[in-house]
């Protein structure tokens, strides 16, 4: 078991990097603890998967160094890592038996026959693949197959970390709630460190203690799913993380307030004095859709809206609406009727944000 | 559910009936036909019944040809997909020396049958040949038209230096196809470069391998152009193959009776043991019927 450290890691496809843009991962610097469950977070092509296979071994960085507990790995194989990794896709070895496919990693590193007999059970019943053990590993559904994977992963206990690229992607979603909960349950008792790609924010904010959100090469904000939702470091955390995304509002300094684009609206309030600090940025408003209320009548400190759609969603209601030129998404109780073409927003000045040049202001 | 039938659609598949009746079905029919009968001429044909099979099946001269061709043909397999497999591990995966090497792999394929015969003639003879010349200079009497070991060493080198670039060419396919993550999760289980071949890389070739072994098999079955242009069956019958003797036995002495007779029963051996590798191949790694 260890703890990761990145110091000064940039990875580049290119034989010749050029510049800043060249880089699939750009310079990070950051620690995972010893023991954490961490989720990497983020869309395609931001250098999720680039930075596990750093982490792994499988790709050597062009520049920087990785740690392992202070020790420095990064000239190491994986198997000299000692460290599993799942891959998104099952592989598995089709001409041995599921039990074989499990005990592969063990054998590999000349355990007494014993252990590993005893390790295959384990990870087997974790698994429920008990029954499948003396089964041909080709024969199996893309499900069982991938789950053969996972247990390949999981059935070493030296390893010092165990790394898994979106393992889930190819389980139906009945089984893939269940084998989250279940390497949540390993996670818990071996204390492993974890590392967990995915692009799935549901699957990264259930599984993780410490969200790691990506976006184009660069670690946005390192936080816990609740820092995640309630103080977005970064413009695309706030979009990325919740269904809808935060709603941003492109805003302007107006006397004491923020005047917000196209529109007569300006939100008073000593709270965003901040952004006097930055004249020259770009300022947005930010606010959830679940943080955003509505005022029945027009009262002091609401913003009147032309209401587009409301969609009932089963437990709650999504209310579309336009202020000025721009749409706006609020999350409101499924009991709540919403009368009219108008409703009055107010923005509740402990949850709204405000972003200068996509970074966190207030 | 209702499954519409129209009678119709059978005619989508005339085209492919009448090219595989023309090429195949209707000669070997003629075959069939000649391995009957006993003709004399134009029009004069008797009816004879098995009695050609039952002479061929006890033709001591075939015998021994058919038994020189399955040794033949093993050892083709047995030296050409192990080294064509090898070869192709050795192979570069990427950059501008894939193209080189495939191309130099591929000569010997494109060079017409006949040719490849005369190559190695050349090549063998003692007075210029380089091989020839080399190996007599060492004091090697080495010579294919007085030595029968010499005349099969010649053509199994012959037939190896032609073919084995098949091999490899379908193994590399095979091996170019193994997705990248099957090698990361054999560098991660801590596999060694035996276990990532065993494991992974042979069972992934097994269908490319079919192919080769079932064609290697064929066409060595079949070979008749190679040694018939280098040894012409000699010396004395040492590489007489049931082809080249079925050549002289049909016009050499226009025996068409026995000619025919002898074919069927050649093609019905190639069938059978093509059909048997396929079947054992097929359930290699497989686990049998499950």
């Amino acid at each position: 078991m260890a703890g990761i450290t990145f110091e000064q890691v940039a990875h580049s496809y290119e034989r010749h990097p050029r510049g800043e843009r060249d880089f699939a991962l750009k310079t990070l610097d950051t620690t995972f603890e010893d023991g954490g469950a961490y989720a990497l977070l983020g869309p395609s092509g931001c250098g999720k998967t680039t930075l596990l296979n750093i982490v792994s071994g499988l790709l050597r960085p062009t520049r920087g160094r990785v740690l392992y507990d202070g020790r420095d790995v990064t000239r190491l194989s994986p198997a000299q890592r000692n460290i599993a990794q799942v891959f998104q896709f099952p592989v598995i070895y089709d001409t041995m038996t599921v039990e074989e496919n499990l005990a592969f990693p063990l054998r590999n590193r000349g355990l007494p026959a014993a252990a590993i007999a005893r390790r295959v059970a384990e990870v087997a019943e974790m698994l429920e693949l008990e029954s499948l053990l003396k089964q041909r590993a080709a024969g199996l559904t893309a499900d069982q197959k991938q789950k053969v994977s996972l247990g390949r992963g999981l059935v070493r206990v030296d390893v010092a970390a165990i790394l898994l690229d979106e393992p889930l992607t190819v389980i139906d979603p009945q089984l893939k709630w269940l084998l989250r909960r279940k390497l949540k349950e390993v996670h818990a008792r071996y204390n492993h460190t974890f590392v967990y790609v995915t692009h799935d924010q549901n699957e990264a904010l259930t599984f993780a203690d410490r969200v790691v959100v990506m976006y184009d090469g660069r670690i946005v904000q390192v936080g816990a799913p609740q820092d995640l939702f309630e103080r977005p470091r970064h413009r695309f955390v706030g979009y990325f993380i919740g269904s809808p995304g935060m709603n941003f509002l492109p805003c302007h300094l107006a006397g004491d307030g923020l005047g917000i684009d196209g529109t007569e609206v300006v939100l008073g309030g000593a709270w965003f004095a901040e952004a006097a600090a930055r004249p020259r940025a770009r300022l947005e408003l930010g606010i959830r859709p679940e943080h955003l209320q509505l005022a029945t009548a027009s009262e002091a400190g609401t913003v009147p809206a032309k209401v587009e759609r409301v969609e009932d969603l089963g437990n709650y209601k999504l209310v579309t609406a336009m202020l000025g030129p721009h749409r706006i998404f609020a999350k409101v109780p499924e009991g709540r009727e919403i009368g009219g073409d108008t409703v009055h927003l107010r923005f509740p000045p402990a949850r709204t944000r405000l972003y200068a040049d996509d970074e966190l202001l207030v | 559910m209702h499954k519409p039938t129209n009678n119709g659609a059978w005619l989508l598949v005339v085209p492919v009936v009448l090219l595989v009746a023309f090429n195949a079905i209707l000669p070997l029919m003629a075959v069939v036909n000649y391995s009957v009968q006993d003709i004399f001429g134009p029009g004069q044909a008797y009816w004879v019944g098995t009695e050609w099979y039952r002479e061929v099946l006890g033709d001591k001269r075939l015998h021994e040809a058919l038994w020189r061709q399955f040794l033949f043909s093993g050892m083709v397999l047995l030296i050409e997909i192990p080294l064509g497999v090898l070869i192709a591990l050795a192979m570069p995966r990427k950059g501008w020396a894939v193209s080189l090497v495939l191309v130099v792999l591929a000569l010997p394929l494109l060079i017409p049958w006949n040719v490849i015969g005369t190559i190695w003639i050349i090549f063998t003879r003692p007075d210029i040949g380089l091989m020839g010349y080399s190996l007599n200079s060492l004091g090697i009497a080495f010579d294919h038209t007085a030595s029968p070991l010499d005349a099969w060493i010649t053509l199994m080198l012959m037939e190896v230096w032609h073919w084995t670039p098949l091999v490899v060419l379908l193994a590399y396919a095979g091996l170019k196809a193994i997705p990248e993550a099957y090698y990361q999760a054999a560098a991660i289980d801590g596999a060694s470069a035996w276990k990532v071949f065993r494991y992974i890389q042979l069972p992934k070739m097994r269908g490319v391998l079919t192919i080769a072994v079932l064609l290697r098999f064929m066409d060595s079955f079949l070979i008749y152009a190679e040694p018939f242009v280098l040894t012409g069956g000699g010396p004395g019958n040492a590489t007489t193959f049931p082809s080249i003797y079925l050549v002289k036995v049909a016009l050499g002495q226009f025996d068409l009776g026995p000619a025919g007779a002898f074919s069927v029963i050649y093609f019905l051996i190639v069938l059978l043991f093509s059909w048997l590798f396929y079947q054992v191949l097929q359930n290699v790694g497989r686990g049998g019927a499950r």
